[in-house]
C-alpha cells in the first residue's frame, strides 16, 4: 500500500465538493491517459473576482480523487490571484504531503487550476488543453519540463536533455518523441504558441474512441482483424492492429490510412495516427 | 477493522495449518546440514528426500527431476539461463507477451546479450495464437517459456500443444506453473514439458521455497555456483524447513485438488455472475477462455482500480488490480494492455482470486458492497 497521510485517506474517503457546477464561470480539463488521470474542475467567480464556489470530477488513483479535493477546498473563498499563487507543492503540502511517484496527482490539480482559470478569463471562449503528457515514462517527466529546458538552455542533442532531465535516460523508447520536440523548437525559435484546440482532452478521448467503435472497428472485424487504442499524446493517436491486420503488411498504409481519415473527419483535422509495433 | 476477507491468493496464499506444523521440528530438533556426514545430519537428508518425491508426485515426476529453489523467479531464472547458456545464441527465445516479469525481463536481458527473441501475441480473451508460434517455430529449434496459467486473469494456456509443437521443431519447452500447479492437474509424462517452475507460497507452503522440474536429459547450466547441493544443479545449502513445508503441500493440493477446486470454481462463478448483475458497465477479462477456477479478473468502466482497492480495503476486503497507480508505474497492467481492454476498462481493473479457504461469506461480503463503491466512484468520474 501506499503510505498515504491520514488527510489523503480522509479527502479520498470524504471527497469535498464533488459534482457540476451547471453554469460555471471557468471549467479546466486536464489529464493523462497513460496514467489514467483526468480532472475537471469547475468555478464559479463572483465580481471582485473571488472564487465563491469550486466543483470537481475525477476519473483516477485514491491521490487524484484527494489532490483534487483539496484544491476545491484551498481555493474557494480566494481571489483569483491568489488561486492562480497556488503551486503543485502547496497541494501536496496541505494533504500532509504525498508519495513521490503519486505528485503527479498535485502537478494535475495546479494544471486544472490554471485552465479554470484561463477559461474564465478567456470569457468561456477558449477551452486551454493543458495535458500533463508524460514523455518519458521510466522517470515521469512531461512535456512541459522537456520543452522548458530545451527552450531556457538552448539545448541541442537527445543527449543534453537527457542530462538535464533524466528523460530519455531509462528504457530510451522515449528517445524519438524528444527528438521531435528538439526539431520541433529549432524551426519555431519562439516558443510556439500553439492553438488550442476547442476539445478537452477528455471529450477528444471519448470522441476517439467512439470514432474508433462506431465508424473503423466494425470494417476490421468484417475481415478478421481489430484495432486496440494505446494512447492519445496530444493530437498524436497510437494504435495497434490485431488479427488478420495483424499479419497483413501490405494493408498497413492503407489501414493506418482509413483510421486516420475517419479521426480527422469526426474528431479533429491535426490528428495523426501511429501504429505501435 | 473488519474481519480480513483475502482474496488475493495468486499474490499469495494462507500457509496451511498442516505445512506449518510439520516444518516445526526442523526448527527445534531437526537442523542439522543434510550434507552432514554424522548421524545428525543424515536423519535431515532422509526428509529432504522425502520432500522432493511428494513434489515429484503432484506433477508425476521422478524425484531425482526436482530442483529446490528459493522462489518461482528463481526457477524461471534458473531454467531460462540455463538453457540459454547451454544452447547459446542460434536458439531463439520464444515467450508470450502476458508472461510474469520472472520470465519476460530475463528473455529481454538475453535480447541484449545477442539472442533473437519473440514475444507471441493474445487476443481479446487472452488466448494465445498457436498459429504465431507455428510460425516463430518454422525456422527451427528454440527455448520456449510459456506460462501454464495467467496470473492477472487466470486464463489458461493449451500447454500440452504448445509443448508438442516445441518438441516437433527440435526446442526446448519450460512453463511458469506457478498459478497451475495444485489448480490443475498436471502430467509431465503426457506432457512433454522440459521445465517447469513450482513456487510454494502460491500452493499454501511458505514464502522463500520454489522448485523447478527438470526432465532428465535437458542441457542446463546451474545458476547458483559453489556447492555440490541438489547434484551440482544449485549451489547452496538446503532450506530444511521449508523445502519440508513445500514437501506437504503438494501433497495436500494432491489429496484434495479436485474436491476443493470445485467449490472455488462454484464461488468464483457466483462473484462474477452477481457483479454482473449489480454492478452496471463491467466486464470479466478472459470470459470466453479456459480460465483457473479460482481466478477473476474484472474491469470496471469509467472509475479506478487503486481507488476501488482502498475502498475495499477499508472494508476488509483484499483484492488487487492491474490498474497503473497501484503499481507506482504509469501504464496500466501489461496482460491487461495485450489483450487490447480499452483504456477507460482497462485502468478499472480489479483482480479477486479465491483459495480453499475462501467461504461464501467473503463472496456475500463482495457482492454486498462492490455496488455501492462503483456507485461512488462513478458519481466522481468525468468520464461517466
Amino acid at each position: 500500500m501506499w503510505d498515504y497521510t491520514g488527510k489523503v485517506l480522509d479527502h479520498f474517503r470524504n471527497p469535498r465538493n464533488v459534482g457540476v457546477i451547471e453554469h460555471a464561470d471557468g471549467v479546466g480539463q486536464v489529464g493523462s491517459l497513460a496514467c489514467g488521470d483526468a480532472l475537471k474542475l469547475m468555478i464559479t467567480v463572483d465580481a471582485d473576482e473571488i472564487i465563491v464556489d469550486a466543483k470537481f470530477q475525477t476519473f483516477g488513483c485514491a491521490s487524484a480523487i484527494a489532490a483534487s479535493s483539496a484544491l476545491t477546498e484551498m481555493i474557494q473563498g480566494k481571489s483569483l490571484k491568489d488561486a492562480a499563487a497556488i503551486t503543485n507543492q502547496d497541494i501536496a503540502d496541505y494533504l500532509g504531503g504525498l508519495p513521490e511517484q503519486k505528485m503527479h496527482c498535485s502537478v494535475m490539480g495546479r494544471e486544472a487550476l490554471e485552465a479554470a482559470i484561463e477559461n474564465y478569463r478567456t470569457d468561456g471562449s477558449k477551452k486551454r488543453e493543458l495535458e500533463s503528457k508524460v514523455i518519458c515514462r521510466c522517470f515521469g517527466v512531461t512535456e512541459d519540463v522537456i520543452t522548458k529546458a530545451i527552450a531556457d538552455t538552448h539545448l541541442q542533442t537527445v543527449e543534453q536533455v537527457t542530462n538535464h532531465t533524466k528523460a530519455g535516460g531509462g528504457c530510451g523508447g522515449c528517445i524519438p518523441e524528444i527528438e521531435k520536440l528538439l526539431k520541433s523548437l529549432a524551426t519555431d525559435d519562439v516558443q510556439p504558441d500553439t492553438p488550442h484546440p476547442q476539445m478537452t482532452i477528455v471529450e477528444k478521448l471519448k470522441r476517439i474512441q467512439e470514432t474508433l467503435d462506431r465508424e473503423v472497428r466494425p470494417l476490421l472485424r468484417k475481415d478478421g482483424g481489430d484495432l486496440e487504442l494505446i494512447d492519445v499524446v496530444g493530437n498524436t493517436v497510437v494504435v495497434s492492429f490485431r488479427g488478420a491486420c495483424a499479419r497483413c503488411k501490405t494493408a498497413d498504409i492503407t489501414m493506418k490510412e482509413i483510421v486516420e481519415a475517419k479521426l480527422r473527419e469526426f474528431v479533429a483535422p491535426e490528428i495523426d495516427v501511429k501504429e505501435e509495433n | 477493522m473488519a474481519r480480513t476477507i483475502y482474496l488475493d491468493n495468486n499474490a499469495t496464499t494462507q500457509i496451511a495449518p498442516e505445512v506449518k506444523q510439520i516444518m516445526l521440528p526442523f526448527f527445534d530438533e531437526l537442523w542439522g546440514n543434510p550434507s552432514s556426514m554424522h548421524f545428525f545430519g543424515g536423519q535431515v537428508a532422509k526428509h529432504v528426500e522425502d520432500a522432493r518425491a511428494r513434489v515429484a508426485a503432484l506433477i508425476g515426476a521422478d524425484p531425482s527431476e526436482i530442483l529446490f529453489t528459493s522462489c518461482g523467479t528463481e526457477s524461471n531464472n534458473t531454467a531460462l539461463y540455463g538453457a540459454a547458456e547451454a544452447l547459446g545464441t542460434e536458439y531463439p527465445i520464444i515467450t508470450t507477451r502476458v508472461e510474469h516479469p520472472a520470465v519476460l525481463e530475463p528473455c529481454r536481458h538475453f535480447k541484449e546479450h545477442g539472442y533473437r527473441q519473440i514475444e507471441l501475441p493474445v487476443d481479446g480473451n487472452g488466448n494465445l495464437n498457436l498459429d504465431s508460434l507455428r510460425k516463430a517455430l518454422a525456422a527451427g529449434p528454440a527455448i520456449v517459456s510459456s506460462m501454464w496459467a495467467n496470473n492477472e486473469t487466470g486464463v489458461i494456456f493449451p500447454i500440452p500443444e504448445i509443448a508438442e509443437l516445441v518438441k516437433e521443431a527440435g526446442g526446448v519447452m519450460h512453463t511458469d506453473a506457478v498459478q497451475a500447479v495444485g489448480k490443475l492437474p498436471i502430467d509431465v509424462r503426457t506432457i512433454p514439458v522440459d521445465m517447469l517452475s513450482i513456487s510454494g507460497h502460491k500452493l499454501h507452503a511458505p514464502k522463500g521455497i520454489g522448485a523447478l522440474y527438470i526432465r532428465k536429459g535437458t542441457k542446463l547450466k546451474p545458476l547458483l555456483l559453489g556447492g555440490h547441493q541438489e547434484k551440482g544443479r544449485r549451489g547452496g545449502t538446503e532450506n530444511v524447513p521449508y523445502i519440508v513445508g513445500l514437501g506437504k503441500a503438494c501433497d495436500l493440493m494432491r489429496e484434495t485438488m479436485s474436491k476443493m477446486e470445485a467449490s472455488i470454481a462454484r464461488r468464483r462463478d457466483k462473484l462474477e455472475t452477481e457483479l454482473l448483475k449489480t454492478c452496471p458497465d463491467t466486464r470479466i477479462n478472459g470470459i470466453k477462455a479456459n480460465r483457473l477456477p479460482n481466478t477473476s479478473s474484472i474491469s470496471f468502466e469509467f472509475i479506478e482500480g487503486e481507488a476501488i482497492l482502498y475502498h475495499l480495503s477499508d472494508l476488509g476486503i483484499a483484492a488487487s488490480s492491474g490498474s497503473a497507480c497501484a503499481s507506482g508505474s504509469l501504464e496500466p497492467s501489461h496482460v491487461i494492455r495485450a489483450m487490447g481492454i480499452p483504456f477507460t476498462a482497462a485502468h478499472g481493473t480489479v483482480r479477486f482470486s479465491l483459495s480453499r479457504y475462501t467461504t461464501d461469506d467473503d463472496i456475500d461480503a463482495v457482492l454486498a458492497h462492490m455496488p455501492g463503491i462503483s456507485k461512488r466512484l462513478r458519481l466522481l468520474s468525468p468520464f461517466v
